[in-house]
């Protein structure tokens, strides 16, 4: 009885525990503002990487919008609190429901047409958004919008975080996740087995958009202040950098590329230009040595630590079976 | 053919591809407990008739009727629920699943889980060797073992009428026996067979009833033996 929960009960007491980590390095004045931040943005790119594995790792498609879904989300937010005064927790639900309606507009026609329209699609979108939000005069104009309330903390983006990953697991866990990863094995097959391929391609689009609307959301609210230039297509080849270096198809091989990568950008925050070179190095040596990513398409759990030694958890559990 | 029941019927069937006008109106049927072979060249459309029944591809004129309902609008994802599976050409397995996801797969429709118990023993009884490799990855199955693994999620589908297009494709000749041999049993348990082969000899023999198109028209058909001792027939398509 104890046994079944076991894994899930280690889970949640290791979350805790890096919680409150953090937490107190943070109240403690243990953490240097700089690296407070970073580790902000590490819990957004978390959900910014899982979200596109979602798309281009799980359901075999390729899109490259995922900048603008987040500029979609950061602006809707900033709207709902900066320009209409409403609370923090409204401008998390119209800013994923923004970016998930623009989701629909964007997959529905293109999902249907096989090949790389999703692609092009997406890049047109995201680049569509940026100029649009440039020409309007009631988020900024070019100069963005300032003044958005700053209320994330360390507990929303935790929650944000964990909510984000839990949603996606147990997505890709149920008979849907099952259609999705059919779809992407053999669309045709997975047509023939009774498997709506429309239906399943546009929704774990939709839900990869609406977590990347909610990046965009905390984005938004930590920094204050957002330019529509910020959320170019750089932004979204960085988090494709993070899904492929963590490998696609790995929901944990999606935080291990986020927190390693950004932690990476974290030193080289000086010299932007080496940045961007280590980033595309990163994608060639990925791609020549290991194209399935550091993961590939296995996910880290906790039968990967009683394999490296956890001599604990196989102690632990040879005690309860006797 | 008095007396037997029509499971399937094609009625003035046309496909184009574009500009391309493979199926030119075909008429066919299929009934109740047949094995029916259509046999051709490569190209005279034989693959497209069974993605037009199966509503992968659109036919662009005519009528399918399965078991009295027209059929002929229905999407292809709704196709198996009427209770017709597709082996496509080219087995078309889930290559990153194991064998028992990919049977999984097959009874993705269907929520009687005792029922889904039942034809999963059946199907690895009836297919030892995917038994043996029930956890290995379809990919790198053999050829007939993929093969066998086609049928067997099509079997899971607990389908009426089971479409094959080519299952002896690419198979050692011990292996085609076998694959033939199954696919008469499986049409001996009740389960209506609509078979495409190159392997014209194999298939008319098992067959009661064949259809010869060509370049997307239907120019010969009636019982399969009778096709069989026919000189052209013969000629075009039994190698002498
Ligand atoms: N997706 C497609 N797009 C365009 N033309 C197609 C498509 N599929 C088939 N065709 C054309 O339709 C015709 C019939 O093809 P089909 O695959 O049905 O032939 P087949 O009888 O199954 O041949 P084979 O024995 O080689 O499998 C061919 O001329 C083929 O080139
Ligand atoms: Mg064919």
């Amino acid at each position: 009885m104890l046994k079944k929960y076991f894994p899930s009960i280690l889970a949640c007491l290791a979350l805790a525990v890096l919680f409150t980590i953090v937490q107190v390095g943070i109240s403690g004045g243990l953490l240097s503002g700089y690296w407070i931040t970073n580790i902000y943005l590490m819990g957004i790119n978390i959900i910014l990487a899982s979200s596109l594995n979602l798309i281009n790792g799980f359901t075999g498609e390729f899109s490259l919008g995922h900048a603008g879904f987040m500029a979609v989300g950061a602006f809707t937010g900033a709207i709902v609190t900066a320009n209409l005064g409403l609370p923090f927790p409204l401008a998390i639900i119209a800013g994923m429901l923004a970016a998930a309606i623009a989701g629909v507009i964007v997959g529905l026609p293109t999902l249907r047409l096989r090949g790389d329209y999703l692609a092009i699609a997406t890049l047109g979108f995201g680049e569509i958004v940026r100029v649009v939000l440039m020409n309007i005069d009631y988020v900024g104009g070019a100069s963005g919008m300032m003044g958005i309330p700053e209320v994330v903390n360390w507990p929303i983006i935790f929650i944000s975080v964990v909510l984000s990953l839990l949603l996606i697991r147990n997505f890709i866990g149920s008979s849907h996740g099952r259609a999705c990863l059919a779809v992407r094995e053999n669309d045709l097959a997975a047509q023939m087995m009774g498997v709506n391929i429309t239906y399943y391609k546009v929704l774990a689009f939709v839900i990869g958009a609406a977590l990347a609307g909610l990046a965009g959301v905390l984005y938004a609210h930590y920094y204050s202040i957002i330019q529509p230039k910020e959320f170019s297509f750089m932004l979204t080849f960085d988090v494709l950098v993070m899904v492929m270096v963590g490998g696609l198809g790995s929901l944990t091989g999606s935080v291990v590329g986020a927190v390693l990568l950004t932690t990476a950008s974290a030193f080289l925050q000086a010299i932007p230009e080496l940045r961007m070179v280590l980033y595309a190095l990163l994608l060639i040596v990925s791609a020549v040595f290991r194209p399935q990513g550091l993961l590939g398409e296995k996910e880290i759990t906790l039968r990967t630590f009683e394999r490296w030694g956890g001599v604990l958890y196989a102690a632990l559990n040879r005690k309860q079976t006797e | 053919m008095g007396g037997i029941e029509q499971i399937l019927t094609l009625d003035d069937v046309h496909v184009h591809y574009g500009a391309i006008w493979a199926l030119k109106g075909i008429n066919l049927t299929v009934g109740e407990g047949e094995i029916v072979s259509l046999i051709g060249a490569n190209g005279a459309g034989k693959s497209t008739t069974l993605q037009a029944i199966s509503g992968v591809v659109k036919s662009s004129a005519g009528k399918t009727t399965f078991r009295g309902e027209d059929i002929t609008k229905v999407p292809a994802h709704n196709i198996v629920k009427k209770g017709i599976a597709q082996v496509p050409e080219g087995r078309r397995v889930f290559a990153n699943l194991s064998v028992l996801e990919n049977l999984e797969m097959g009874a993705y429709i269907r929520r009687d889980n005792k029922g889904i118990k039942q034809d999963m023993e059946m199907v690895l009884e009836r297919f030892p060797r995917l038994k043996e490799r029930i956890s290995q990855v379809a990919g790198t199955l053999s050829g007939g073992e993929q093969q066998m693994l086609a049928i067997g999620r099509a079997l899971m589908t607990r389908p009426k009428l089971m479409l094959l297009d080519e299952p002896s494709m690419g198979l050692a000749p011990l292996l085609v026996k076998e694959i033939f041999s199954i696919i008469q049993e499986i049409n001996q348990e009740g389960t209506t067979i609509l078979l495409v082969e190159q392997n014209a000899r194999m298939a008319l023999q098992i067959s009661d009833r064949a259809y010869v198109l060509e370049t997307g028209r239907i120019v010969l058909d009636g019982p399969a033996k009778e096709l069989a001792r026919q000189e052209d027939v013969k000629k075009a398509y039994l190698g002498g």
